[in-house]
């Protein structure tokens, strides 16, 4: 998954937890890095049409910056799935950071192939466990 | 989350390289799944099939044999067999043999070309030979390209 999707994905999950516009901050420490960076690439993310930047307020994704962010949170599920259910990997989350920038979605729709996604998808995304919603109680009886 | 390089140690490369293997596996089941079931195709793309899925059969033994200097454990091909066969009928949003097994080759060719990038981009000494390591990754991935290239022709020649 590119750079910009990531942001993509990570400005609608703070628009989420935040219900409103995500600060540049939160965003930043959702992706570890510098407010700085964060700054910069919502202002070419903002060029592209796909985010409206207010200052003061925050970051509001555009309806084509939403489809793109749906689609890079369906992939991060496929990946977590993917290592929770077939690799039965325990530091699953993090291992999907890892892997994220270098699973392309081509490959994320084939590893879905063997995989039990819900149709909803993303939409049982939970921004706060950093898993699917319907995963978690599952993950708490196996903790 | 992170933009954090995605390699940055043995555990992370043996990772991908598993995830290769699945690919491999899931390839080697559908397309044998789909050469031993279908009635219909002709002798040609019968052969086409079974070929892939020796071919995927082979790739997998490779990876695995990286994985294995890595001193990482693999996954087995019957566990992946099953989810395939579990998941196939539900699942399988592709029309048609050929477009699948195009859908498979092209995945592979591109997941094979993202991880030798992706090592290309590291500076850390792994624990297995980098030459070694990327000379067997473009190898494979240039029969990628090549059973791409078979399976449009095929795809050409039955319109």
């Amino acid at each position: 998954m590119n750079t910009a999707n990531q942001y993509l994905k990570a400005i609608y999950l703070v628009q989420e937890m935040e219900d409103g516009p995500a600060s540049t901050g939160a965003i930043a420490e959702m992706l570890d890095v510098s407010p700085a960076s964060a700054n910069e690439m919502v202002g070419k993310l903002e060029e592209q049409q796909l985010c409206r930047h207010e200052k003061y307020e925050g970051v509001e994704l555009t309806d084509e910056g939403i489809g793109r962010a749906r689609d890079a949170i369906q992939n991060y599920c496929i990946i977590e799935r993917f290592l929770i259910e077939v690799l039965k990997v325990e530091e699953f989350r993090e291992e999907a950071k890892q892997l994220e920038p270098v699973i392309d979605e081509t490959v994320a729709e084939r590893l879905d192939t063997i995989i039990d996604r819900e149709p909803q998808c993303p939409d049982c995304f939970s921004a706060e466990d950093d898993v699917c919603s319907l995963l978690v109680p599952e993950l708490d009886a196996a903790d | 989350m992170s933009l954090r390089s995605p390699l940055n140690s043995d555990h992370q490369l043996a990772r991908l390289l598993q995830i290769g293997v699945v690919l491999e596996e899931v390839v080697e089941a559908r397309a044998a799944k789909h050469a031993a079931e279908r009635e219909e195709l002709d002798r040609e793309v019968r052969a086409f099939l079974e070929e892939a899925a020796e071919e995927s059969a082979e790739h997998r033994k490779r990876l695995e044999s990286l994985i294995e200097e890595l001193d990482a454990d693999t996954i087995a091909f019957d566990q992946i067999q099953r989810l395939v066969e579990e998941q196939y009928e539900a699942g399988s949003e592709f029309d048609g043999v050929l477009y699948d097994q195009l859908c498979n080759e092209e995945t592979a060719y591109k997941f094979y070309d993202d991880l030798i990038e992706a090592i290309e981009g590291s500076e850390v000494a792994f624990g297995i030979d980098r030459e070694r390591l990327l000379s067997e990754l473009r190898a494979i991935r240039r029969e990628e390209e090549a059973g791409v290239e078979a399976v449009t022709a095929l795809m050409e020649n039955g319109e």
